[in-house]
């Protein structure tokens, strides 16, 4: 039963940081090159601007949750099944998501790197 | 293809430092307050006033600053391995600077992300939909190398 909690958790966490890494993903490119706008206008521009793109709180929101997941999974599954499993499928989500909602060119060499980083976590915390 | 000046690799690099630095001094914090339980939340409230703590929260918020800098100017799937970066940081510091011992399967592991960082940084940093060029179709055909 402990193992479906687990499992239950894990989905969550990935579901919630990747919506949350594809929710500020498409804030920052709203604003746009932080590096200029910060040459031009100075940093507290920058600071309002992102503060005032909506999506960015529900990015950071959906981030929360992702976090108190992880909590609670935590205290449900094992460190060493809990922590890589998320983190490496949620390489994957976010690749998969990317491609859809960012509309990023996700190609052969970025799919490769997903998978070889998602295989990478897992075999670091075996 | 954009080229990325030296101040973004310093912001891809400040990712990774921060995250690393970040989350091992929040280890270190908890370790002097084991025994946080959910049932208490408070705990976690006292848990900032520990030094290390608080340091670490600071530098996670660097970490913070640093990606979303970076995604503003590069796309989510070229920031997101410079992320996982930081784990082979933590194995490589634990190696080196406190001589723990990596098994051949960590090994395998730091390979494996580590080659999966070249493969994307090799690439382009950004691709944009909205404004097409032709330069990023480099992502797609396959690399005619060496």
């Amino acid at each position: 039963m402990n193992e479906v909690h687990a499992w239950a958790a894990i989905g969550l966490i990935i579901l919630a940081s990747t919506t949350g890494d594809v929710l500020l993903s498409y804030s920052m490119k709203r604003v746009g090159d932080v590096t200029d706008l910060w040459r031009q206008r100075g940093l507290l521009a920058v600071a309002a601007r992102v503060l005032a793109t909506p999506t960015f709180a529900l990015g950071l929101m959906a981030m929360a949750v992702a976090f108190y997941s992880l909590l609670f999974g935590l205290s449900w599954g094992n460190l060493s099944l809990v922590v890589p499993a998320s983190a490496s499928l949620t390489f994957v989500a976010n690749a998969v998501a990317a491609r859809i909602f960012l509309h990023e060119r996700v190609g052969r060499r970025r799919w490769i790197a997903a998978l070889l980083v998602a295989g990478g976590v897992v075999l670091m915390a075996l | 293809m954009p080229q990325l000046t030296f101040q973004k690799y310093l912001v891809l690099a400040g990712i990774t430092v921060f995250s690393t630095a970040g989350d091992s001094l929040l280890a270190r914090g908890m370790k002097d307050l084991a025994g946080i339980s959910l049932h208490h939340p408070s705990g976690l409230l006292l848990a900032v006033l520990n030094p290390w703590v608080t340091a670490g929260i600071l530098l996670l918020l660097a970490f913070f600053v640093c990606y979303m800098s970076a995604l503003s100017w590069a796309d989510l799937t070229y920031v997101l391995p410079a992320t996982s970066l930081a784990y082979v940081l933590v194995a490589l510091i634990g190696h080196f600077q406190l001589h723990e011992v990596i098994s051949p399967t960590r090994w395998l592991g730091i390979a494996l992300i580590a080659a999966g960082v070249g493969f994307v940084a090799a690439g382009p940093s950004v691709t944009p939909s909205r404004q097409p060029r032709d330069t990023d179709r480099d992502t797609l055909s396959p690399e005619v190398r060496s």
